[in-house]
Parts: structure tokens; C-alpha cells; sequence
């Protein structure tokens, strides 16, 4: 067995973050680490890269027992990460850039021998199909070749156990095929690959054998042959999962959104919007699908009034919003599930109870005469606590301390309990485990159903096929295609995704 | 009993911080013992003992400085005369004088630094409020007292919050960075006094000096005890209740749940439909007014007329004092009266053991060092030690919904 970890155990004050967890994986393998947020990854994977030591167990390589007291002795053992946030400086070349900390020094005085790396570089990346030209710059390269280039860092530094943590989070599905042939490229030269994500058609596509984690302990190994996404899930979360959205066919009232060729510009004050137009009606889900980048996020924020409209109009529920303030937009009856919850949807320094009131606390029954109701907002934030689930010590508790799920739910809770005529949700699972995606698509299918309209913006294919009743790709700041419910398909979609078709 | 530790926490740290800080100022008074650390090669023991003396004597000095001489305290309960009385609680009282601009200008930074905006400028907003009610009082001197006294608060206040909407307005406007803006403007500030005590409207009669005339001839905010030499005025217990207001105005508020939502993450609150520079403004103008509040309150009660010594570096003391009390209102209250306590307390110490003043603004700095750097303060008293960084076991808590 090339690398076998053996009765693992971490504790954090409070949590049993590792309880007895043995994997293994041998040479030329990809074993999947499959699992939810907070079942123990991450922190798993933190002992393999030397950055925490586990309070017992052991790490084996080669069948010999190891102990890293530093990132420094896994990686001289072999072990090279890929992490999901990059660790590349942006002005360096990707020779630069993959060299770093492991230079090739030439000379007494040390100087960096860029020649020797950069032909090192350009024979990894041929010998692994990485594609990946050494004097790019870092700031110049598409994400998907960003990851790349932390692959090549670990094989440069001869790592030939590789951990990807959760590869597949910022990829478009192209990417994420093409991510798939390096795995499968690296794993036949011998390479073992340790494969993080929480995605179960990816660890039955890429796998050869998948072990699942639940809250610290490893709750099965199984093949993914015989192995389906359901069996996986209910792994996962130790309970039968609904895995697709239960929702009937869509009654469809009048237009709640209408968005009329509108422009809108970037930050840097490009178009990154150009001349959308979509009409959403009452008791109808459409799901924005496209990859990042691609106006989604622009779009969103002009029709909730976060940003000015070039041109175009937007009109909802019969009001001309286009220069509307966020507040006059929302008090229409708009909730809006802000795409980075972290940095637009919650303030974690502020309480359960605070957040909740985010957006109506000028409002009665919160406050009067500018003075806060605390019985009030207590009441209100112990209902929406107990009706939407979110698991919290107390409502006292800061909302920066919840999982991610529960600081969605906190999110949801929040604009959904209001009335409700249009929901604009971007990204609304995104990082989310399985349990708590099954609740938030439920959630915005209960909000349909009552008759609001709903915009929902994604970049999982998965989510846009299943929750949208109509399917619109965006690209390049244009919608390329709208694609009724039952004819989107991954192919159709996923085509024009990629700007196909 | 973690729980409890959690909540004891935010009070824990700055309590700690002052004892390590004592603690480390007496090995600054050991090291600067030459007498005793001359006698160290011929007599070891008493060298030590009486280094040790030392430093009891100069803490104890400290301590009947800031707070009374027990002595003193048993005569006036013994023979309560006035005199006897005015001597025994001098001391507390100055150092009730010496907190109450230290908590005007200490609410100011907090209320800034809750609104997420750097206020550097308490102290030109300090000194111009001051000024401001010099110049409504100076105007106003025929005029029935309560009814100067009442205008030059107002003016006070008004300066002090037009100075602080400055640089709020730049800042929200034009994105001009508060720090450098409200730097520029404690100089800007401090000549105007400067330049306006040179006017013969306000400068003492006969004195070439940029002093005002004296105020209190014909202005002042009555003592809360009529005794000889007793400074303490109301000035002090509308200080309290400027940290009662503020506090009811953050935790009780819209406008202050705004400021702080702003504060603490301003992209949210722009998502729920706040308005970003508005809170910006409101946090500054409401800070200027603070720090001006106090400024008027130094010139009508503490002092007998305006100089440009009238603040002795309040308003940057103040940003310590903020940070030591967490902006927490109360917090700036106790911290307040501490550093009052070292300020008044340094005195008798000086004078009786010969120790300089430093220490106590090496003390100061010590316990602000250590505030700031909390990790240090859990290494050295080892509690908690089992919270790695970079570990969120928060994120690992029941998350299968």
C-alpha cells in the first residue's frame, strides 16, 4: 500500500473532528474522499499535509510509519496538495510560479536557475498532458489552468501522492473533463491520487474506489462499480436522501420580472451585460445557468438595485425599478440570496437574531420609531430558527461561527420570511452539503408553489436541470438560449454553456 | 464552565493585561533602582529587600494618589469638617476629573470604530469643541449664566460634530480615507485656536500668550460638591450618561444597528438596502459631536480658560482606550477611570519615591500592548491553549440538516 492512514483521531475542543478514520490508497489509485462539510476532510487531510498531528493513529507510507510535524517533511515524503483556493503569486510566470519555494539555484551566490526549471516545467506538462506553457503569466490564465499549475507544482516537487481538495468547485464541466483525463493520466503513470469533493457524479466517473466520511468517522469504502449517486448520498448524510427536486409542473401566473435589453457594467466599467432581455412569471422557477464570469453576477445585482443600469429597463410587478434604491426594491416584495453569503449575506460578527432583522429592521413589528423591539426580533428570530431548521446553539450565537449550511438557511430564513413576489437566489448551494441543498431547493420550490417568481442563478448543471422549469444559458453577458424544462438536458445545456450550438 | 469562560472573556484580557503591565512596570522600577542596585556587590539581601520596598512604596503611593489617603479619610470621618472632608477625597476626585474627558473622547473613537470608520481626529474635534464653546460663552458673557452655559454646550457640540462630518463626507463621498483626512484636520484644527486666541475678542486682557479670558468669572459647570479645591463637576456625571446614551443608542436603535451593521460588514448592509455613506457620515458627525461634547465640558468645568494645552493628548489617548475596552461603552467607563486613576495616582508617587511620571505612560502603553496582542496575554496565563489557528471547530458542529 503506497500510502495508508491508520485509526486516525483529531479532537477540537468540543468536536470529535476525526474519530478512528483508516484509509488507503496504492499506486496508480484514485481513492474519492467523499463527505460532507464537516465530516472530517478537510481535517483529514490537514494531518496527511503535515499541518495538524492527529492526537492518535498513524500515517503509513510504504508501510512505514510516519510522523510530519510540518508541511515541509509530507511534501519531501511525497505528498503534494492541491487546495481549493490557488496559492499562486499573480505577476509570476508559471515557471516562477511552480518553482517556488523548491528553486533550482545555480552557482555559489544562489542565484535561480530559471533554465533548468522552465525545462522541467515544459517536460511535466508534456509528460501529464497538462498543457500549460511555462512563461504565462498567472494572472493571465483561465482558472482551469490555474489549477493546473498546482498540479505541476506537486509533480515538480516529485510529489506522486496527490490530494485534490474539492478540484471540481470553480471549473466549468469542460474543465472538469478535462481535469478528469489528467487524474486518469497521472493515476496509469503510477501516481496515487487522493480525490476531495462532495459531488457523487464525480467520484463514480473518476474513482476506483470511494470512501465515505460521515461526522468524523468513515461511514463506508465502497466500488464505484454497483455504486449509485443514492447509495452514495444516504452514505453521506446516513439517511435516505431525495437526490432529485420533488416539484410538479409549473402554474404559471403573470410577469413578476420583466428585464428589457438591459446593459450593465463591470467594475472596471466594461459591458459585462449586453442587451438582456427575460420575462418571469408568477409560480415559475428560470434557472440562469453559464459558467462564472460570464454577467450572471452583474445582471443579478442591477435588478436588485446594487448596481446602475446602462440601459434597458427592468420592471417588477408592474413598477419601473430600473433606478430603484436595494431598499425600494426589496420592500417590493424581493428577496434576494446574495451569490457570497459570507461578504454580501451575512454579517459574522453580528448574532443569529441581528441577521435575521438585516433587512426589515426599520419595519414594524422589529422597530418603532426608531427604536429596536429586542422581544420582538427575539420572537421572530426563535420562530425562523425552529421553522427553517438552522441549527444554532442559540440566537445569540454569531452567524460567523455556523456551518455554511446553517448561514444559508439563516440567509433564507430571513428573506423568505416576508412576503415574498419575486426570489432572486445566485449560487444558492454553492459549498452546501447534500442534506442542506435537498432543504434550500425545497425551500424555493415551496416559494413557487405560493405563487413568487423565482430567478436562480447557477453554475451547477445539476441544480439548473432540476430546480428550473425553464433553463436560460448566459454567455458573454448574453442569454444564448432558453431551453423549456423537459428539453433541457446536460447535452443541450451544457452545450450552450460552452457557447456550442 | 467554557461557556462562562467565553463570556468572561472580553473583560478577562484587559483585566489581565493591566496586572501583567504593573508587573512588568516594577521590573522597569527595579532596573532603574540605582541606589539598591548599587548596594548589590556589598549587601545582596538589603539591596533586594529594599528594592522590593520600593516597589510596594511606589504602587501604595500610587494607590493613595488615585484614590485617598486612608489616613486622611479616618480624620474627616473623625472631625468632618470642610477642610478635613475637601483633603480626604481630593485625590478621588481628581481622578474622576482626569476620566471625564478620557470617556468623552474614548465614546467618540468607539462609536467611530463601531460605525467601521478609523476617527483619528477626537482629538482636533476635542480641542475645536472646546473652542467653540469658548467663543459662544466669550460672545454671550452679559447674558444670565444657565443661559451661556446652555449655548456654549450646544456650540461645543455642534463644532466638535461639524468637524468630525468632514472628514465623514469626504470619506463617503469621494472615498477619501478618514486616517490621513482626520490628521490633517487636528492641525488644521489646532491653529484655528490658535490663530483665534490671538484675537483681542478672546485673549485674556494684558497677557501676549494665546490664552482666553477666564471663563469661569462669569461660566462654569457647577461642582458636584461645593468644597475648597474639589474640581469635580457635572461635567463627569453627564460623561456617564453619554456612555449610557451611547450604549442605548448602538445595541437599541435602527440608526445604531445600521452603524454597526455597516461597521462590521459594509457590503451587507449595502445588500440589505443600508445606505454605506450614510453610516459613514452619521459614525463621524456623531463621534465630532461626542468629542466636542467633552471639549465643552473641560473648558466650562475642569479648566479656567481656553489654551491650546487644553487637551494634553485626550483624543489619541482615547484610541487606546477604545481599543482596550473593546468600543464597549462600559468597558470605556472602567478603562477611563483607571487612566485617570494612573494619571492622578503618578503624582503623590513622583513625589514620594522619586519615580518619574514615565512609568505611568509606560505602564499605559504596557496594558494597550497587551490588549492588542491577546495571544500573548492566553500564552502567558495559559488558558485556552487548546484552540489551534487555522482549527474552526464551530464549522464541524451538526451540520446534516
Amino acid at each position: 500500500m503506497r500510502l495508508e492512514l491508520r485509526d486516525i483521531t483529531k479532537r477540537f475542543p468540543g468536536v470529535l473532528a476525526n474519530d478512528r478514520i483508516s484509509i488507503s490508497a496504492d499506486r496508480g489509485e484514485v481513492l474519492g474522499l467523499l463527505g460532507e462539510n464537516g465530516a472530517g476532510k478537510s481535517t483529514l487531510m490537514n494531518i496527511l499535509s503535515g499541518l495538524y498531528r492527529p492526537d492518535s493513529g498513524e500515517i503509513l507510507i510504504d508501510g512505514t510509519p510516519r510522523s510530519f510535524s510540518d508541511p515541509r517533511q509530507a511534501i519531501d515524503a511525497g505528498i503534494g496538495m492541491v487546495h481549493q483556493h490557488f496559492e499562486l503569486v499573480p505577476v509570476f510566470d508559471v515557471t516562477e510560479a511552480v518553482s517556488l519555494g523548491a528553486e533550482s539555484v545555480s552557482s555559489l551566490v544562489g542565484t535561480f536557475d530559471r533554465k533548468t526549471a522552465r525545462a522541467r516545467v515544459v517536460e511535466l506538462s508534456r509528460q501529464y498532458n497538462l498543457d500549460v506553457s511555462p512563461d504565462a503569466k498567472i494572472e493571465d490564465l483561465p482558472v482551469g489552468v490555474r489549477q493546473r499549475v498546482e498540479i505541476l507544482k506537486a509533480l515538480y516537487r516529485k510529489s506522486d501522492i496527490l490530494v485534490l481538495d474539492e478540484p471540481s468547485a470553480v471549473l466549468t464541466p469542460t474543465e472538469t473533463e478535462e481535469l478528469f483525463g489528467i487524474i486518469r493520466g497521472l493515476a496509469a503513470a503510477g501516481t496515487t491520487v487522493i480525490f476531495i469533493t462532495h459531488k457523487l457524479n464525480e467520484v463514480l466517473e473518476v474513482a476506483d474506489r470511494i470512501t465515505v466520511l460521515r461526522r468524523g468517522r468513515v461511514a463506508g469504502t465502497v466500488e464505484p462499480e454497483g455504486a449509485t449517486r443514492q447509495v452514495l448520498a444516504n452514505l453521506m448524510v446516513g439517511r435516505d436522501v431525495k437526490l432529485t427536486v420533488a416539484k410538479g409542473p409549473a402554474t404559471r401566473g403573470d410577469v413578476v420580472l420583466s428585464v428589457r435589453d438591459v446593459h450593465v457594467l463591470d467594475d472596471r466599467g466594461h459591458a459585462a451585460v449586453k442587451g438582456v432581455s427575460l420575462d418571469i412569471r408568477a409560480g415559475e422557477i428560470v434557472a440562469l445557468a453559464g459558467v462564472q464570469g460570464n454577467g450572471q453576477t452583474e445582471l443579478v445585482e442591477a435588478i436588485v438595485g446594487l448596481r446602475p443600469v446602462d440601459s434597458g429597463e427592468i420592471v417588477i410587478d408592474g413598477h419601473n425599478t430600473t433606478a430603484f434604491s436595494p431598499r425600494r426594491v426589496s420592500d417590493l416584495g424581493v428577496a434576494h440570496v446574495p451569490e457570497d453569503r459570507m461578504r454580501d449575506g451575512l454579517i459574522g460578527a453580528m448574532t443569529v437574531a441581528e441577521n435575521f432583522i438585516l433587512d426589515t429592521y426599520h419595519r414594524e413589528p422589529y422597530s418603532r420609531h426608531g427604536s429596536l423591539n429586542a422581544k420582538a426580533i427575539a420572537e421572530g428570530a426563535a420562530t425562523a430558527v425552529q421553522h427553517y431548521d438552522v441549527r444554532t446553539p442559540s440566537i445569540e450565537t454569531f452567524a460567523g461561527s455556523l456551518s455554511g449550511g446553517n448561514q444559508q438557511k439563516v440567509v433564507v430564513a430571513r428573506e423568505f420570511s416576508r412576503p415574498v413576489k419575486l426570489v432572486v437566489a445566485a449560487q444558492p448551494t454553492r459549498g452546501l452539503d447534500v442534506g442542506s441543498i435537498e432543504y434550500i431547493h425545497r425551500r424555493i420550490v415551496e416559494q413557487r408553489d405560493a405563487g413568487a417568481a423565482v430567478l436562480i442563478v447557477s453554475t451547477e448543471l445539476e441544480e439548473v436541470l432540476s430546480v428550473g422549469d425553464r433553463v436560460a444559458v448566459m454567455l458573454g453577458g448574453r442569454i444564448v438560449g432558453i431551453v423549456e424544462g423537459p428539453d433541457a438536458t446536460r447535452e443541450t445545456v451544457g452545450i450552450l454553456m460552452g457557447g456550442g450550438g | 464552565m467554557r461557556r462562562i469562560g467565553r463570556a468572561l472573556e472580553p473583560a478577562l484580557i484587559p483585566i489581565l493585561a493591566v496586572i501583567t503591565a504593573f508587573i512588568v512596570g516594577s521590573v522597569f522600577i527595579l532596573v532603574t533602582d540605582f541606589q539598591n542596585l548599587g548596594k548589590l556587590g556589598t549587601d545582596p539581601v538589603g539591596a533586594i529587600m529594599g528594592a522590593l520596598g520600593n516597589i510596594g512604596t511606589a504602587y501604595y503611593a500610587m494607590l493613595v494618589g488615585a484614590l485617598g489617603d486612608p489616613a486622611r479619610i479616618g480624620a474627616a470621618l473623625a472631625d468632618p469638617t470642610p477642610r478635613a472632608i475637601a483633603t480626604a477625597i481630593r485625590p478621588i476626585t481628581e481622578t474622576l476629573v482626569a476620566a471625564t474627558p478620557l470617556i468623552f473622547c474614548g465614546l467618540a473613537v468607539a462609536i467611530s470604530f463601531r460605525g467601521g470608520v478609523f476617527n483619528i481626529g477626537v482629538e482636533g474635534q476635542f480641542v475645536l469643541g472646546a473652542f467653540g464653546a469658548t467663543v459662544a460663552a466669550i460672545a454671550l458673557k452679559d447674558q444670565p449664566m444657565p443661559l451661556i452655559l446652555l449655548v456654549s454646550v450646544a456650540a461645543g457640540i455642534l463644532t466638535g460634530a461639524a468637524w468630525g462630518f468632514i472628514p465623514g463626507f469626504l470619506k463617503a463621498r469621494t472615498g477619501a480615507h478618514e486616517v490621513i483626512t482626520t490628521i490633517m484636520l487636528n492641525y488644521v484644527a489646532a491653529q484655528i485656536v490658535l490663530f483665534g486666541l490671538r484675537s483681542d475678542f478672546l485673549r485674556k486682557e494684558g497677557s501676549s500668550d494665546p490664552i482666553s479670558k477666564v471663563l469661569s468669572d462669569f461660566v462654569r459647570i457647577p461642582p458636584i460638591v461645593d468644597l475648597p479645591a474639589i474640581r469635580l463637576h457635572w461635567g463627569f456625571v453627564v460623561a456617564l450618561l453619554m456612555a449610557a446614551a451611547v450604549s442605548w443608542f448602538l445595541f437599541k436603535t435602527t440608526k445604531g444597528y445600521e452603524l454597526r451593521a455597516a461597521g462590521f460588514n459594509l457590503h451587507a448592509a449595502r445588500y440589505a438596502g443600508m445606505s454605506a455613506s450614510g453610516a459613514i457620515i452619521l459614525a463621524m458627525t456623531l463621534s465630532g459631536g461626542l468629542a466636542g461634547l467633552g471639549g465643552s465640558m473641560e473648558v466650562l468645568g475642569t479648566v479656567p480658560q481656553m489654551s491650546n494645552g487644553i487637551s494634553s493628548g485626550y483624543g489619541f489617548n482615547a484610541i487606546a482606550l477604545a481599543l482596550l475596552a473593546g468600543n464597549r461603552p462600559a468597558g470605556i467607563v472602567a478603562a477611563s477611570l483607571l487612566f485617570g486613576a494612573l494619571r492622578t495616582g503618578g503624582g503623590l508617587m513622583q513625589v514620594k519615591t522619586g519615580i518619574p511620571l514615565d512609568l505611568l505612560f509606560f505602564i499605559q502603553a504596557l496594558v494597550i500592548m497587551f490588549v492588542a496582542a491577546p495571544g500573548l496575554i492566553r500564552v502567558l496565563y495559559r488558558f485556552d491553549r487548546t484552540r489551534m489557528p487555522g482549527a474552526d471547530p464551530a464549522a464541524l458542529e451538526g451540520d446534516a440538516a
